[in-house]
């Protein structure tokens, strides 16, 4: 673990694996300390930003040094199961990349139970680990100027769900009709760093 | 309702006030005024709370028409302010009775005017914040000739006895940076860094472009996502830096060499294109 600093007020913890992030994640989440502003996790490092003046990094420091990060404390866990329609435009090139047949993809894709490690892109997209090693695969070479809002894709060793309409690179699955980011909803991200996610095939 | 109508918004007219920190986990950046001690001064000349949402005014013209009686302070860079075509000055609190015209002109140095009105401009507020993010479309939508916005209740006493002289932004200045987290990333972080700097017109609410001898690196490649705190100097392939203000992403995977101290941002929020800057790296 390295601690490597961030203007005054932050600190960017970098970690050596994608499990100790989400060890250190918790670990600083679960004590709300009161100066803590932001724990934004990344894909191998978590940022801690604190209130400017506040000198509690060396708090955060003793925190996350003294926790047990192999059992970091867990809060309530949150499964959420979005159904998919793989309809997706990239699912061809997907199972040829693979190696398997579409019905493999799905099954392989429905199959695994993913994390969500990080944010990031555009609010409420969600960096979700756990994608079996077939389906690991790179970007699109070009990316699309416009991906369908509830898009279902999958780029490098991340799957997840475009949560509007924008750009992308990743290859397309297909899709969902879940809200995944509405500002005035009591949980305004569907998916959120720890949660657990399984997809379903619909219909 | 008590409520001010707008007649026109000038270049780009926002409803801003102190921001949304604490959802960045979620991907939302903090958004919030550029220039948050100049909205705290407006909100305090009108006697509002220092979180009451106002309006940043891109190179002002701005004009309002009171529907019913309020106070309302301009403040930010010098510029001329007028009620009913008569010059009121800015920095002040100026009374507006009901359909009464007040226009901000254009400001001949910086960049945002910040305006507040008793009450505070109270449309629904998202995630706690009533600013305009321009990266997410979070928050209120741009103003628009014809809009009408929702005042809450005056809740002070606008305070007019100690007028301040509003300071004109430099044309160059020297701005304090905090090196890392991936200074290592870069071939003499710190004296590439102190060459001077020239803000370019591709600069917005979510970063300030810079121009100038491309930073050189030493490793190749992109980092894994990592989280982007306010203040935070990217540079992305061409080695031209960018300064990261309120409405930036989130996470990004191209290395920050520093961090610009956040005294400093808010005359980082008044810079014009062609304004210099030296940044003073500190280890």
């Amino acid at each position: 673990m390295r601690w490597l600093p961030c203007g005054a007020d932050a600190v960017l913890i970098e970690c050596a694996s994608i499990e100790e992030t989400s060890a250190v994640r918790a670990t600083v989440t679960a004590a709300d300390l009161p100066d803590v502003l932001e724990v934004v996790p990344g894909a191998r490092t978590v940022l801690v930003v604190t209130r400017p003046g506040a000198r509690v990094l060396a708090r955060v420091r003793d925190l996350v040094e003294g926790a047990d990060l192999d059992h970091p404390p867990s809060a309530e866990p949150c499964l959420v199961t979005l159904d998919v329609h793989y309809d997706g435009d990239d699912l061809d090139l997907v199972a040829r990349t693979a190696g398997r047949s579409v019905d493999e993809v799905v099954e392989l894709h429905t199959g695994a139970e993913y994390t969500v490690a990080f944010t990031g892109f555009a609010p409420g997209f969600a960096y979700l680990t756990g994608l079996p090693e077939p389906l690991r695969q790179p970007r699109l070479v070009t990316p699309r100027t416009r991906v369908p809002a509830g898009s279902v894709g999958l780029g490098g060793e991340f799957t997840g769900v475009y949560p509007r309409s924008s750009p992308g690179g990743w290859r397309l699955l297909g899709h969902t009709t879940a809200v995944l980011f509405d500002t005035r909803a009591e949980r305004p991200a569907l998916l959120s760093p720890g949660d657990r996610v399984r997809f379903r095939r619909a219909g | 309702m008590r409520s001010i109508e707008v007649l026109a918004p000038g270049p780009s007219s926002l409803i801003q006030d102190l921001g949304r920190p604490g959802y960045a986990h979620l991907g939302v950046p903090p958004s919030g005024a550029l220039d948050g001690p100049a909205l705290v001064l407006a909100n305090r000349l009108v006697g509002n709370a220092a979180s009451a949402a106002g309006v940043e005014s891109l190179l002002g013209g701005l004009s309002l028409r009171a529907r019913c009686s309020c106070t309302i302070a301009v403040t930010g860079p010098p510029v001329l302010v007028t009620l009913d075509g008569r010059p009121v000055g800015s920095h002040v609190p100026v009374h507006l009775a009901e359909g009464r015209t007040l226009t901000i002109g254009t400001p001949e140095t910086g960049l945002r005017c910040y305006l507040a009105v008793s009450g505070g401009v109270a449309v629904e507020p998202e995630l706690g914040s009533r600013s305009r993010d321009v990266l997410s479309g979070i928050g209120p939508a741009p103003l628009a000739p014809g809009d009408v916005l929702p005042l809450g209740s005056p809740q002070g006493v606008p305070v007019g006895e100690d007028e301040l002289a509003p300071l004109s932004p430099a044309r160059e200045f020297e701005v304090p940076v905090l090196l890392g987290p991936r200074d290592d990333w870069f071939a003499e972080p710190a004296s590439t860094l102190a060459t001077r700097w020239t803000v370019t017109s591709e600069s917005n609410r979510v970063g300030l472009r810079l121009s100038g001898e491309p930073l050189r690196r030493v490793r190749d490649g992109e980092l894994p996502s990592e989280g982007i705190v306010t203040g935070a100097i990217q540079v992305p392939p061409s080695g031209l830096p960018l300064v990261f203000l309120a409405d930036h992403p989130t996470t990004g995977g191209y290395p920050v060499i520093g961090v610009v101290a956040p005294a400093a941002l808010p005359a980082l929020a008044q810079a014009r294109p062609g304004t210099r800057v030296r940044f003073r790296p500190q280890a």
